[in-house]
């Protein structure tokens, strides 16, 4: 499958850009005045799930938790068969022993899931998870300017970390859970989503050596061709794991549920920012570099 | 050809042949087969105390015999970072008397027999752990060369006192409620607070015995820090219904090879299940631990797999739209696509790498299966579906571009 008439990426680009933007700024704004709807994870606490075999109401499980002596009230989500049950405040081991005792007796083939996580924990983690992102970030760059330059570098950074944001931004604006999964699967998508972007700037670079681009229409239809040449190929690649990551979303556990989520929605995003945004980045700081030392003939 | 033909039919059989017994022997985590596992952070019972590595060392320990005594199945125990200790327990029925069990300090005791104990058993209580100057119990030698262990307690009066009662007795050794090796008998009235015990030890019976008097003196507090519970139930379910996603998801990607690529996309489907028994066989010899996150990067990490051909397979469909011939195409697609996979593929490497520096637990387990995922796919969808394809098409097998899904019309003359 090729498209007759080739596409002018560069130009499209232009609103993608402003797209991007925008759901940038709405997710800050967003993660500024909301914040993420963290897990006990993240926030000291108790979050227990509960599978059951047949369906139980608030007003039976209300009272039954009222009796434990725990002083907060929790937050309840019931699901087909399932209850979700999470405090802001750490269960011991005797209230879990207790909850377990109480949704027992109204269900006797219950079966538990209780996470506990102490808040130092908790700050210790979202560190981790920071670190994490900064030194993938700083290893890819360090990677890919040795093999390629600085500037697919900067632009494949760009675009991973809007991936990134993205899906965060995303789950800051539904209010999505986020758990640990969450963390790892946006550090996937880091690492993944590169990927087609790895793809598409093999063929600028295979591009650029066959041929001297001298002004900056030759390297816009040099990028259109590269991006062109190595469309669908990006999109199999990115469709083989959508398909993956999909199937887990709508069939996989209960507890990895988040994570398939923001995989999804990563890939998307991935594929997308690959086409749109990393390639078109590239050939504006190229341009740049263009205007500025035009003596300098471009360096593949 | 030949090579082709034995080589598919052998592995097929190996495949086939081990696979259900190579399935039975992943070891599952206790989010799939239930159990708990709960994190502690460690520190000395008495503030401003430090803490040793040999204390952590030996409560890790301390707390695996406890976790056995209580009749549990396989307990892991590790110690993590420089005050933490990691416990995990599957199958326990009473969840919640090993939660308090485990969470109490090792009480060491020195105990003599009371009125009416029978013969062999201590009840009364001497000393407690608290009475021994901390980290004074040292391994030395006596004058017939045998191990003995030095010990010091505080309170010199108290300790005088005990001695003199039991004189030619014998004082038992307890770390909780367990006995530790052959009661030593007293033979002098120590006023110096300073003590020997001797017995038969070996040099390594004695260090521990040393070792575990020193903890009993300064035992360690241990705080939940994080806990995770699982029922059997529930694992199972976890366990069950992500295999079936991973197997729709892997049936539909193998459709969608062959769909797409005809031959060649049979090829990288073989490689794909290569791919995935190999990477069963890691688990089972490495002896890792499937945990849920597990499940889930082993499937994503299949649908990346298949990039590798996909990205060739692309890439010799090109040149065949340029003219060239078949046997050129397929040499020209695998040169020039294994470059851009290698790239891509090291780019993620160095994020699983981070992740797996980083992570703790669940994060280190995901982190470590991509990894070993993405090598196997180096050697499986890209050496192996490349030496497969090589093959075929130097015997003369594929002649047509229309096995590799390429329509004549769309042929450039070259």
């Amino acid at each position: 499958m090729r498209f007759k008439k080739e596409l002018d990426f560069v130009h499209l680009s232009k609103f993608f850009y402003i797209f991007s933007i925008a759901i940038t700024v709405a997710g800050l704004i967003f993660l500024a005045t909301m914040g993420l709807n963290y897990s006990v994870d993240f926030k000291a606490g108790s979050n227990v799930d509960v599978s059951l075999s047949k369906n139980i109401t608030l007003e039976q499980l209300k009272p039954a938790l009222k009796d434990l002596g725990i002083s907060h009230e929790p937050d309840i989500t019931l699901g087909e068969n399932r209850v979700n049950i999470r405090y802001d405040e750490v269960l011991d081991s005797n209230q879990d022993e207790a909850l377990k005792a109480a949704v027992t007796k109204l269900d006797d083939k219950a079966s538990f899931e209780i996470n506990t996580v102490d808040t130092e924990m908790a700050k210790e983690l979202a560190r981790n998870a920071i670190y994490s992102v900064l030194i993938s970030c700083l290893g890819i760059i360090i990677y890919v300017s040795i093999r390629f330059e600085w500037r697919f570098a900067l632009a494949a950074i760009v675009a991973l970390v809007h991936d990134a944001f993205i899906v965060v931004a995303v789950f800051s604006i539904f209010r999505l859970e986020v758990d640990l999964t969450f963390i790892v699967a946006v550090l996937t998508i880091i690492g993944y989503s590169i990927n087609d972007t790895i793809v598409i700037f093999d063929r600028i670079r295979e591009n650029l050596r066959f041929g001297k681009q001298k002004t900056y229409e030759d390297l816009k239809a040099l990028v259109n061709k590269s991006v062109a040449q190595t469309l669908m190929r990006s999109l199999y690649t990115a469709f083989t794991v959508f398909i993956a990551a999909f199937f887990l979303l709508v069939m996989g556990g209960e507890s990895i549920k988040m994570f398939s989520l923001a995989m999804v929605i990563g890939l998307l995003f991935g594929a997308y920012s690959s086409i749109f945004i990393a390639s078109p980045l590239w050939l504006l700081l190229k341009k740049r570099q263009k205007q500025t030392v035009k003596s300098n003939p471009a360096k593949a | 050809m030949l090579s082709f033909i034995i080589t598919v039919l052998v592995l097929t059989g190996v495949m086939a042949f081990t696979t259900p017994g190579l399935l039975d022997k992943v070891r599952l985590g206790l989010d799939l087969k239930g159990g708990f596992e709960i994190l502690y952070h460690a520190e000395p019972m008495e503030a401003g105390a430090e803490l040793s590595r040999a204390s952590l060392q030996k409560t890790a320990e301390s707390l695996e015999k406890r976790a056995n005594a209580l009749g549990t199945s396989e307990p892991e125990v590790t110690t993590e970072g420089t005050d933490r200790i990691r416990l995990k327990i599957a199958g326990v029925t009473d969840e919640a008397e090993v939660r308090k069990k485990m969470k109490e300090p090792a009480v060491l005791t020195f105990r003599s027999a009371a009125e009416g104990d029978p013969q062999g058993t201590f009840s009364k209580i001497e000393l407690v752990g608290s009475d021994f100057v901390e980290g004074a119990a040292e391994v030395q030698r006596n004058n017939l060369n045998q191990p003995e262990i030095s010990i010091k307690i505080k309170d010199k009066k108290k300790f005088a006192e005990i001695t003199k009662r039991l004189l030619g007795k014998e004082m038992a050794i307890y770390l909780d409620d367990q006995l530790l090796g052959n009661p030593p008998i007293v033979r002098a009235v120590l006023t110096d607070g300073t003590a020997s015990i001797s017995g038969n030890y070996t040099i390594d019976g004695a260090r521990e015995l040393a070792d575990t008097i020193n903890l009993g003196a300064l035992p360690l507090k241990l705080t939940e820090k994080y806990s995770q519970s699982v029922g059997a139930t529930l694992g199972k379910q976890s366990l069950d219904q992500t295999i079936k996603a991973g197997l729709v998801g892997s049936l539909i990607i193998l459709i969608f090879m062959i769909g797409m690529y005809r031959l060649p996309g049979l090829l990288a489907s073989f490689a794909l299940i290569l791919h995935t028994w190999l990477l069963i066989a890691v688990f089972v010899v490495a002896d890792f631990t499937l945990t849920l996150p597990g499940i889930a990067a082993f499937i994503l990490g299949i649908g990346m797999a298949v990039d590798a051909n996909i990205i060739t397979n692309e890439r010799i469909r090109e040149e065949m739209r340029n003219g060239k011939s078949i046997l050129s195409s397929v040499k020209a697609g695998n040169k020039t696509s294994f470059r851009t996979v290698m790239d891509a593929n090291v780019t993620t490497i160095i994020v699983a790498a981070v992740m797996f520096a980083f992570g703790t637990g669940a994060v280190k387990g995901f982190a470590l299966i991509l990894i070993v995922e993405i090598v196997l796919s180096i050697v499986t969808n890209l050496y192996f579906a490349h030496w497969l394809l090589t093959v075929l098409v130097k015997a003369g097998a594929l002649k047509k571009p229309k096995q590799f899904g390429v329509k004549e019309s769309d042929i450039r003359a070259l």
